[in-house]
């Protein structure tokens, strides 16, 4: 059989070491009761050549990014991926090591999470980040919680702009430490400070900004700082680290934690996961941290050498009392990422984000004067950016994924109020013919 | 041999000015890429990223993998990790553009294979754990269970019934308690019998009204089946107390027993050990979670669905415990489970877990003679030894693991089970040849008679990898966690 070792040869010479009779003298202490007296009701094996035929097949029916024209976004983006980095990331030795238990022969995984952990510092102006938490959900619900723990306080105000799904995760996870969620509302795809500064008080562990927020808007993250530090709650701040080569680091602005969808930093799009749960956070939290951490210390010999660190933060040494529950994390996605960011580098990173900008401001231009189409928010945007249609979103994309066009995200799912919304992202990728074929193929689908 | 000492980072070598991309100059008609951004919230400066050419990367990353042990170079025998072979198949399946380049918020008429490809593994997932529904969303086997204890805690809340403590016993994976906590509910922990097994006269004290869920590891965690699990989840349910299971193990029981079948109401899957996809040096993972109908209702939404011939996310749960992460799950792992379980079939499955039982059973009785066994067998998929008798002797369960790796092995899991005494948990999966544990188990041996004859070679280990005995306590007591340019 294919993947195991042992010919029926091995096998009777492994039982004759044993002492056992046979493969079912080894299973004895399962009681016969509770065996299943049948093979188990699944497919039967394919040969390798059936099976890839099957699955080119059921691949080929969804309209992915390479057969489409992607202005899909809402958290995760068609960015550009060198191809070295599957390259790099294929190599068994870091493909099928697992977490590093042993540091002496697992340097080079700990050396590209140090590497990591100081390029995310370094992107959102924090002191320290950790080796990843799940995706950009897990790691904003991490937030809340760490904010809980480090203020003693049991309120997290969220500012309307969080994403919704992130929200909806946010939620799973307070529901058992009975942290309660309160909604700052926005004006014009902003938050509105004014409610903000309401929804603040002497209760709030922390307010939640994203930035751009769902709906593409910039926020104001140097005020947001002053309403919860002005209360003696914490600023969280969700970013993308794709934009943070052009836009201001939130360490800058006043945050204290932040947190993001690092996705766009070389990780696939793969339906929605894996994903790369950004987090960092100002030195003063970092025994509160979730998460593995890799440290710089010395050998017996005085040499350079990495080991996780601060473990008694988690769950196998501290049980029910660790900062988190997590135990493997997404370091692949965190290895493609600081691959990611050592190719594009200093001026990539900045190209990257200007050229996103660039075009996204050039399709909000051709994409908003379209006959009855217009731009939702007057607020600045950066590479995503809200529509308003005279005709239900649903049809008009279920019309352009036809015509090879994944036109945006409907937002009536997420937001009654802007059931005539779609959420469009352009990333540096997107052509100007690309965006003008968009353009008229809107303009005939509203007509 | 030494592995060649390599002791850069990235940002140690390179030089300014030098790149590492291709992008394309600007094709829109867009003077000012910042105009319409407030001044404040631009950055004014470049990020401080490495400046390194392509190939200085590529030699940069091929130089550090070579500092690793893996899967791939050397046997991997982490108790609990399932460390098997990861097949190439399914990488290739994974990266299809079908797959790999699908956004995940693509309307669901145009994602029907992947769709249709997570309805099928839920199912089969199903049917191998003998649950009534699967969800595919949790991210990794902690978050399985923070699924699956959040909805008992819903399941209770709908009954009116408050509980508020679940039972752990003390050879559970720390993750246990610690997702119970996440949960909200308090942690009490039993202790197991010597060989991991549950002492039930002690449950039954236990079984208060106000314990929502016992919560155990099957095989347990010294690689035991639990002979008694009919009795167990019985007294548990008697008792109105819903028993989860661990399902870190499945490994040892495919096609053998089925967690349903035990009376478990809800049990996780490690995709990443049973299901052969790749452990990427921590993760990503996948820890899908089946439940018994009755808690059907709680799953994690969106629930993917067939009507008719067509499948759908299914938002509409009024009950459902929420989301775990943002999207449906980590897809790209679903893909390369699916592509094993369809490679194996159900008696190529059942196989695997034969074939793991047969080498834990091996290395267990070739090193019985040398090393203390921390319960008798037969064992299931893994062996704990306890180095107890070396300790005497003065080299512990960390010296041994050390030695190891001079010889050439990765080392077994140390220290864990809790209830061991210098736990060794060894797990060398079905993937591995005789020829191959047959040359763990002599350097076992060899490491036995160094430590009655020659400690020092093993206190000395490693010597042979890229770095000698690191300083933990340097490490944890002045935090080095990021690069900094030497002044
Ligand atoms: C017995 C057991 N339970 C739970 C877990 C947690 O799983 P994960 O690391 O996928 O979160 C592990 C894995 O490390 C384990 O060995």
């Amino acid at each position: 059989m294919r993947y195991i070792g042992n010919t029926r040869d091995n096998q009777r010479e492994m039982l004759g070491v044993i002492g056992a009779g046979s493969l079912e003298d080894l299973l004895v202490r399962i009681p016969a009761k509770v065996r299943l007296a049948r093979p188990l009701a699944l497919p039967p094996a394919m040969a390798e050549t059936d099976l890839v035929r099957h699955l080119r097949a059921l691949a080929a029916t969804n309209t992915d990014a390479d057969h489409a024209v992607c202005f899909l976004g809402g958290g995760v983006y068609d960015h550009y991926t060198p191809v070295t980095i599957d390259h790099l990331i294929s190599r068994g030795e870091f493909f099928t090591a697992y977490t590093p238990y042993q540091p002496e022969a697992s340097q080079g995984t700990l050396r590209t999470i140090y590497e990591y952990q100081t390029m995310i510092a370094e992107l959102t102006g924090m002191d320290v980040a950790n080796a990843s938490i799940y995706d950009g959900g897990s790691s904003l619900a991490e937030a809340a919680l760490m904010a809980a723990s480090v203020t003693g306080r049991a309120e997290i105000v969220l500012a309307a702009g969080v994403s919704p799904l992130h929200r909806r995760v946010v939620a799973t996870y307070c529901e058992g430490p009975a942290v309660r969620l309160r909604d700052a509302a926005a004006r014009d795809g902003v938050l509105d400070l004014d409610a903000a500064r309401a929804a603040v008080g002497a209760k709030t562990a922390a307010l939640v900004v994203q930035s751009p927020n769902f709906y593409g808007c910039l926020e104001d993250l140097a005020a947001a700082a002053e309403i919860a530090h002005a209360a003696g709650a914490l600023l969280v701040v969700a970013a993308d680290p794709v934009n943070l080569g052009v836009l201001q680091a939130p360490g800058r602005l006043g945050a204290d934690i932040v947190v993001g969808e690092g996705q766009g930093l070389g990780v696939p799009l793969s339906y929605g996961g894996p994903n790369l749960g950004v987090f960092a956070a100002k030195q003063e939290f970092v025994r509160r941290m979730p998460g593995r951490l890799a440290g710089a210390t010395v050998d017996l010999d005085g040499q350079r050498g990495f080991v996780l660190t601060l473990q008694t933060r988690e769950q196998h040494i501290r049980r029910e009392k660790a900062t988190s529950n997590i135990c493997t994390n997404v370091a692949l996605c965190a290895l493609m990422a600081t691959i990611y960011l050592s190719l594009l580098g200093k001026q990539g990173l900045v190209r990257v984000g200007e050229l996103a900008s660039a075009k996204a401001h050039y399709a909000a231009e051709r994409l908003g004067a379209v006959p009855g189409v217009s731009l939702a928010f007057g607020a600045p945007f950066f590479k995503e950016f809200t529509l308003r249609l005279p005709k239900a979103p649903e049809r008009i994309v279920a019309r352009l994924a036809k015509q090879k066009i994944l036109a945006g995200v409907p937002l009536k799912a997420f937001d009654r109020r802007l059931a005539d919304g779609l959420l469009v992202a352009v990333t540096e990728k997107r052509t100007k013919d690309e965006i003008d074929a968009y353009a008229e193929a809107l303009a005939r689908a509203v007509a | 041999m030494a592995m060649p000492r390599y002791d850069k980072l990235v940002f140690e070598i390179g030089a300014p000015g030098r790149v590492g991309y291709s992008l394309p100059a600007s094709d829109v008609p867009v003077e000012d890429p910042r105009a319409g951004i407030p001044d404040s919230y631009l950055r004014r400066e470049a990020p401080a990223l490495p400046e390194v050419s392509e190939f200085d990367v590529v030699r940069h990353y091929s130089r550090l993998s070579q500092l690793n042990y893996g899967v791939d170079t050397h046997f991997y025998p982490l108790g609990s990790c399932t460390m098997k072979y990861n097949p190439k198949l399914n990488e290739t399946m994974a990266r299809l553009p079908g797959f790999a380049r699908l956004h995940p918020l693509t309307p669901p008429a145009s994602a029907q294979g992947a769709l249709g490809l997570m309805h099928d593994l839920a199912q089969m997932l199903g049917e191998i754990a003998g649950m009534d529904a699967v969800s595919l969303q949790p991210a990794a086997g902690a978050q399985g269970e923070l699924a699956g204890v959040l909805m008992i805690r819903a399941f209770h809340r709908a009954n009116g019934e408050k509980r508020t403590k679940v039972l752990v016993p003390d050879s559970a994976h720390g993750t246990n308690p610690a997702s119970t906590a996440l949960a909200g509910y308090q942690v009490v922990q039993l202790k197991s019998l010597a060989n991991g097994d549950v002492d039930l006269a002690d449950l039954e004290a236990h079984l208060a009204p106000d314990v929502a869920a016992f919560m155990i590891t099957q095989p347990n965690t010294l690689g035991l089946f639990e002979q008694r699990i009919l009795e167990i989840t019985d007294l548990c349910h008697a008792r109105g107390v819903q028993v989860y299971m661990d399902g870190a193990n499945l490994n040892a029981i495919l096609g053998i027993t089925r967690p349903g079948d035990l009376g478990f109401d809800v049990c996780h899957f490690n995709l990443h050990k049973t299901f052969t996809t790749p452990h990427g040096g921590g993760g990503p993972g996948a820890g899908p979670v089946g439940v018994k109908s009755h808690l059907e209702p709680f799953l994690p939404a969106p629930v993917v669905v067939r009507r008719g011939e067509a499948y759908a996310l299914d938002w509409k749960r009024p009950k459902s415990i929420g989301k775990l992460q943002a999207f449906w799950g980590n897809f790209g792992m679903l893909v390369r489970a699916y592509t094993y379980i369809r490679t194996m079939g159900p008696d190529g499955l059942r196989e695997v877990s034969e074939n793991a039982v047969l080498n834990a059973n091996y290395i267990m009785a070739r090193l019985a003679k040398d090393y203390d066994v921390a319960a008798p067998g037969p064992c299931m998929h893994e062996c704990v030894l306890s180095a107890r008798k070396q300790k005497k002797l003065g080299v512990t369960a960390m010296d041994i693991a050390k030695r190891l790796l001079d010889l050439g092995f990765y080392a077994p899991s140390t220290y864990f089970p809790l209830i061991v005494e210098e736990a060794l948990m060894i797990e060398p999966t079905e993937t591995e040849s005789k020829e191959t544990l047959d040359a763990f188990c002599d350097a076992m041996i060899q490491i036995a008679r160094e430590a009655e004859q020659s400690p020092a070679v093993i206190h000395e280990a490693p010597v042979t990898t890229s770095v000698r005995r690191l300083d933990q306590t340097r490490a944890a007591r002045e935090p080095d966690l990021r690069w900094a340019p030497r002044r």
